[in-house]
């Protein structure tokens, strides 16, 4: 006995759609939780090469760091994190804006501050890059 | 000295327990033969007999057919008390614990694949529990949780339809007799 493909469709009842969607949900959901290595969940903020903190990624808050030359400020998001300002010349650490993969790396030499985004997983590491 | 003599008379339930356990035992033989990316992806072929007889005879038939497919298989391939047997009879303990809920699960609307669907699942789940207590204490066993989970999710869905269109032939087969 061959079953068309309308045949086979009629052995699904409908609450096995349900369960068959809801299941699909839960592999989505694994899928995301334990294979996103490229979004960053932490920020590590360096000062003077020495740990100053590390702040999850997930309320918006903001950090001032003291270095030789004055104040960093480090704005954190969610899922994000930047230099919003800091009292060097060249303001190449505020200048690259918002963070937001892991490995991601900003600099402010002049001050000695140091942004950076980690995960369970660095994605890459944007010195190396 | 007397001569004790023990019979055992096979009923009805045992005979359609060796009868099923068996197809389901060289489906799991037939099974080790294929060649699998992953340890412990395989498709579960045994598992459309275990729901057969789930949803015609209940749940202690079912059991039966299914202990009896873990042990004598892994008897018959080697793998007795190896760690691949533990893997499978937890795997199969699970997946009958939420049989026995999918089962009273209303008919109308639960069909063969929710069960089927149910009981992947919990097969992976208490596989990976094992694994993650036993074999590979590190919860680096999880981030294979994903393709377990998609597997379940594919052959959980191909067993439950195969059993659904085998029961609706063995009904048939049952009205014309």
């Amino acid at each position: 006995m061959r079953l068309a493909a309308r045949d086979w469709l009629a052995l699904i009842r409908p609450g096995d759609y349900l369960v068959l969607v809801l299941a699909a949900v839960l592999v989505g959901m694994l899928g995301q939780h334990f294979w996103r290595g490229g979004a960053a969940d932490r920020a590590e903020i360096r000062a003077a090469g020495k740990l100053f903190a590390t702040v999850p990624l997930s309320a918006p808050q903001l950090i001032v760091v003291p270095g030789p030359l004055g104040l960093t400020r480090i704005e954190i998001d969610v899922g994000r994190a930047r230099v919003a300002s800091d009292p060097g010349p060249r303001q190449y650490c505020v200048r690259q804006g918002w963070l937001k993969s892991a490995g991601a790396v900003a600099i402010c030499a002049p001050n000695q501050v140091t942004l950076s985004l980690l995960a369970r997983q660095p994605a890459y590491d944007s010195l190396g890059y | 000295m007397t001569r004790s003599v023990i019979e055992l008379t096979p009923d009805a339930s045992d005979i359609r327990v060796a009868r099923f356990a068996t197809a389901a035992i060289v489906l799991s033989l037939a099974e080790a033969a294929i060649p699998l990316p992953l340890p412990g992806v395989k498709p579960g072929l045994g598992n459309i007999v275990v729901l057969i007889v789930l949803w015609r005879w209940g749940w202690r038939d079912a059991a039966w057919v299914a202990l009896l497919r873990v042990f004598a298989a892994s008897l018959l391939l080697g793998q007795f008390m190896a760690p691949g047997f533990f893997l499978g009879l937890g795997g199969a303990l699970a997946s009958l614990c939420v049989l026995g809920g999918a089962m009273h699960l209303p008919r109308r609307w639960f069909g063969p694949v929710t069960a089927s669907l149910l009981a992947a699942f919990a097969h992976i789940g208490a596989q990976l529990v094992v694994a993650r207590l036993w074999l590979v204490p590190h919860d680096g066993v999880f981030a294979l949780a994903p393709i377990f989970a998609l597997a379940a999710l594919v052959f959980g869905l191909i067993n439950g339809l195969v059993a659904a269109r085998m029961l609706l032939e063995i009904e048939a087969a049952a009205t014309a007799a």
